[in-house]
């Protein structure tokens, strides 16, 4: 069959899926006073169509920062902006300052979801499929399948569709971003990616690669010839993109430091919640959010995360290759997740990306991160009621990406990419045992099935991305 | 659904592809469902909390019970799980009783139910004839099979969001059929009783069903051009045959004839009351028949011969399900539709009494006999075209003509169940899944008879092609146009109308086909 009509049907697929998910409930359905993400961004439609910019990000008698304060970077209030005013038009009574506070109804719900809908047939679905087509290596029939198992990944339309937020924008933003990089457009990636941070400040946790790599890059077309122009093409990009999207909170110094305030909020702490990674699970052993001081805390997760993520970025400066990008991409939105101070559970979606592009070359490692993540979400999912399109679209994606990417004829060591760890587990000791990672990961695969009735949240899922984490730096 | 070029020996291809939509339809159990639903938990309620005595005469809900009995005791055995799930649903006074339990229950129930449909896909595929073993498993008549039936969009949107249990029948149907291209002939013929007693819709391919096996089993052997040899003939197969289905018949209804009760039952099971049409026309034969009687009316009394006092006050597309009566035209009564059908059946039965060709001259009259009972029979439902399209689809990845028919009734007939979901959040639903169905079965059709030419004449493919200018002139500019609320039921006359001439004109091209290949077959032998 040609690729069009493939591509075309899975891409149907992956929106009829995602329309499926939007019919279940979403975050703080239902749950006054205080609602939850859904209500969020509803607010946010209020609080940038009514007030005037210079208002978004201060507490004012109109804008209480306490109920839903604006906590994104400004392409956010602009995107919010820019769907109420589309909610005007429809029924001015979804954005009426102060009055809409909570306001919840099946219209409002298709509204919503419709808006998410558009953002990724936009953004992300576009960038997905260019990346299959162009920069994936295979037969069509693999390219395809890659496509609909991305498409399909289900911690992202989960937490979209379900739970309520716009992650495809920013990490199709991101998307296309490495979408450049790869085809060698690198200006137009950094202005992608700079547009991403601008959308999420959590895109931070992938900076650091497209930082390197470019970087890497340049220097290699040499410092002082065109490696220098390309530097400074790059600079400009990153340098203008990030002025305009500011432009209205730079006429005041007073304004953007505010801005920088609201978007990171040094005062709340190692963690919230249930999260998988570093520090909540060693809180389980030592209390150490009662033992460290905040500031210590901070420079304490600071430390530990610029630890975990100088290796590979030093290894992508030294070889700025794509496949030690993707790799990079990874360890550091790992390292990030693991390590960083206040993360939130659905942070794992920024290692998740990175992981999806990895599918065709390392299916099983990638297929099993990517199940566990969407488990490590889970205590998230049923709070919102979402038990059964989690328990479909997991069990979906786990079948369909096995039986597409012939993932268990797959693990040999080579094709596990595990020379690495061999060279660095030789210059262990020989007392030492040593621990056979391709089988260990060979019997992983039953892991998924088994991880779906045992849902303990949070802790247990920590282990895996660690070991993830592990294996990437080692190559 | 893309699978990669594995060897062609992997069989992991039909669970996978099974199991991909069995959970594709999980996806939707919170989205509309149609009052089929109350429909059916009444059903459950009455089964199990009343006696049989009083399943045929109670009427506490307006949905009584109108299926054969053998269905009540499908309903009687789904209500012991249910059970489990909520007691509240089990209760006969508590109409239009949904709370998230039942819904989840019966969801749960068509999707498990659908295993029979699975089952009997499965059995389908392997008797799909395959000339030459293509490499990629995208090009097999098989694989093609399964996806067009398992992820057949009307079943799926008749199934899962409108609410009925039509795959678990045609499981059992299409499992006669296989058994019948089997040549396991008394097994085919037991699952057909079951299936009859299980909705008596299926009476419309009945007549086929007993000509076949009058022909085919009854008499055990033809002469050596192909004609009847009379003195073949089998009493001991028919007197077997007619246990078959005396027996599941007296299963199904002996506990009511006992009771005395066959009369309030049959009365039941044919509700001769209602109109003609449906409150939205089924897309046969009538919908065309009203529309010229109204254009008629209209032009009459424009013309001034006719007086528009004397015309029937009774609006046939006020939406309302009730008798009418014909302005111009001569009003039809259920004996007429009746003898219609008989009539457009006629050719079908006598081309495979005279010379059977096997299983699939059965299969074609099987075709020929339910799309005849859906354009003359008396008060159908548009989703009765599935009982055409889906055993068409076996015939269309065998045979080049018959693939074009199927693309051009198939999507005809699909599009005709778009009225069935209205409401703007499933409206996207039913595009991407019709989308989905038709880009496959279009592309996969044509790479099937790669090299044997276009499979859709230019004006077919324009027609298909107006069919996206309906659904947006319907659903889109219409609702935003001041007839709105002068002229409300325009879109679906419209899509009625349109659709009818679409499955008229396959229901002619069946025939067309069926009597040349006749043709051809008397010349071959001369």
């Amino acid at each position: 069959m040609e690729t069009c009509t493939l591509v075309s049907m899975s891409i149907l697929l992956g929106v009829l899926v995602r329309w499926g998910v939007s019919f279940n409930s979403y975050s703080g359905a239902g749950k006054p006073p205080m609602f939850g993400d859904y209500e969020a961004q509803r607010h946010w439609q209020e609080v940038t169509y009514n007030l005037p910019i210079q208002e978004w990000y201060f507490n004012t008698t109109d804008n209480d920062l306490n109920y839903w304060g604006l906590d994104y970077p400004p392409l956010t209030a602009f995107h919010s902006l820019l769907c109420a005013h589309v909610a005007k038009l429809i029924n001015p009574e979804w954005v009426k300052l102060l009055g809409s506070r909570g306001y919840e109804s099946p219209a409002h719900k298709l509204f919503m979801r419709a808006t998410v809908l558009a953002a990724d047939l936009l953004v992300y679905i576009p960038a997905v499929v260019l990346y299959c087509c162009y920069l994936t290596n295979g037969s069509t029939n693999k390219k395809v399948g890659t496509l609909l198992c991305i498409l399909l990944y289900p911690g992202l339309i989960l937490i979209d569709y379900g739970h309520f937020q716009y992650n495809g924008l920013s990490l199709g933003l991101t998307l296309w971003g490495v979408l450049g990089l790869g085809l060698g457009w690198d200006a137009l990636g950094s202005l992608a990616f700079s547009l991403a941070l601008n959308y999420k400040q959590m895109e931070l946790y992938h900076a650091l690669p497209f930082f390197c790599y470019l970087l890497g890059k340049c220097a290699r077309q040499g410092l002082t010839g065109r490696g220098l122009f390309s530097l400074v093409k790059i600079a400009v990009t990153v340098l203008v993109t990030f002025a305009l999207c500011w432009l209205p909170f730079l006429s005041d110094p007073e304004q953007a430091l505010q801005v920088l305030r609201r978007i990171f909020p040094v005062a709340r702490g190692l963690f919230e919640d249930k999260v998988a990674n570093a520090w909540c699970s060693l809180n389980v052993l030592i209390k150490i959010r009662s033992i460290l001081s905040s500031d210590s805390q901070f420079y304490l997760s600071f430390a530990v995360t610029l630890l975990a993520i100088t290796p590979s970025s030093l290894k992508l400066l030294k070889t700025p290759t794509f496949w030690q990008f993707k790799l990079a991409l990874v360890n550091s939105s790992l390292a990030f997740f693991l390590f960083s101070y206040q993360v939130h559970e659905k942070s794992i979606l920024l290692a998740a990306l990175p992981v999806c592009l990895l599918l065709n070359d390392l299916p099983l490692v990638a297929i099993y991160f990517l199940q566990v993540s969407t488990f490590s979400m889970l205590p998230l999912l049923l709070k919102d009621g979402l038990l059964m399109p989690y328990a479909v679209t997991s069990l979906a994606f786990l079948v369909l990406s096995t039986h597409l990417l012939s993932a268990l004829e797959r693990c040999t060591e080579a094709q596990l990419r595990l020379e690495g760890y061999r060279r660095l587990a030789a210059w262990l000791p020989a007392w030492l045992p040593r621990l056979d990672l391709a089988r260990i990961i060979r019997r992983k695969r039953w892991f998924p099935p088994s991880t779906l009735q045992m849902p303990v949240p949070g802790t247990f899922p920590n282990i895996r991305p660690c070991q993830l984490a592990v294996k990437h730096r080692g190559q | 659904v893309a699978v990669m070029a594995a060897p062609v020996e992997s069989s992991g291809w039909f669970p996978a592809l099974a199991i991909a939509v069995s959970l594709l339809k999980c996806l939707f159990i919170n989205a509309y469902h149609s009052t089929d639903f109350e429909v059916h938990r009444n059903w459950l309620a009455i089964t199990h909390s009343l006696p049989i005595s009083r399943w045929y005469y109670e009427n506490t809900s307006e949905w009584t019970l109108d299926y054969p009995p053998l269905f009540a005791w499908f309903e009687y055995g789904l209500s012991q799980a249910a059970v489990h799930f909520d007691r509240g649903m089990l209760v006969v006074e508590n109409l239009n009783y949904a709370s998230p339990a039942t819904i989840l229950f019966q969801r749960l129930s068509v999707v498990f139910a659908d295993l029979v449909f699975i089952y009997a896909v499965k059995e389908c595929c392997t008797t799909v004839r395959e000339e030459k073993a293509a490499k990629d498993l995208l090009r097999r008549p098989c694989f093609v099979l399964a996806v067009l039936l398992l992820w057949n969009f009307g079943l799926f949107i008749v199934d899962h969001i409108h609410f009925q249990y039509n795959g678990f029948l045609f499981g059992f149907l299409l499992l006669s059929v296989a058994r019948h291209l089997q040549a396991r002939h008394l097994e085919g013929a037991l699952w057909f009783s079951i299936v009859l007693n299980l909705k008596h819709i299926n009476l419309y391919v009945a007549p086929a069903y007993g000509i076949y096996l009058l022909r085919c089993f009854c008499f055990t052997q033809d002469n050596t051009d192909g004609s009847l040899r009379w003195r073949s003939f089998s009493p001991v197969r028919l007197v077997s045959l007619g246990a078959v289905v005396l027996s599941v018949t007296a299963a199904s209804f002996g506990p009511f004839v006992a009771m005395g009760q066959l009369p309030q039952v049959l009365s039941r099971l044919f509700p001769f009351k209602r109109g003609l049409c449906h409150a939205y026309w089924a897309p046969n034969f009538w919908a065309l028949y009203n529309v010229l009687d109204k254009a008629l009316s209209m032009l009459g009394v424009r013309l001034g011969l006719l007086d528009v006092a004397g015309l029937p006050k009774a609006s046939m597309t006020g939406g309302l399900v009730q008798e009418f009566q014909h302005a111009v035209l001569p009003s039809v009564s259920p004996p007429t539709a009746l003898l219609c059908t008989l009539l457009a059946m006629l050719p079908a039965l006598w081309c495979v009494w005279r010379r059977p060709c096997g299983g699939r001259g059965f299969l074609r009259c099987l075709v020929q006999c339910a799309l005849a009972s859906f354009m003359f029979s008396w008060h159908v439902h548009e989703k009765a075209v599935l009982l055409a399209v889906l055993p068409l689809s076996i015939l269309a990845v065998e045979s080049r003509r018959d693939a074009g028919i199927f693309l051009m009734l198939a999507t005809t007939g699909h599009y005709s169940l778009f009225p069935l979901l209205f409401t703007p959040a499933e409206f996207p639903i039913k595009v991407l899944l019709m989308l989905l169905f038709t880009i496959y079965s279009f592309s996969a059709l044509r790479n099937l008879f790669s090299g044997e030419g276009s499979l859709l004449h230019p004006l077919e493919a324009l027609y298909l092609l107006g069919l996206v200018a309906v659904e947006v002139l319907c659903e889109v500019v219409f609702p935003l146009s001041p007839w709105q609320q002068t002229l409300p039921f325009v879109p679906l006359l419209v899509t009625s109308v349109y659709c009818a001439l679409g499955v008229s004109y396959s229901f002619v091209r069946l025939y067309v086909s069926l009597l040349t290949q006749e043709v051809t077959e008397k010349t071959k032998r001369l």
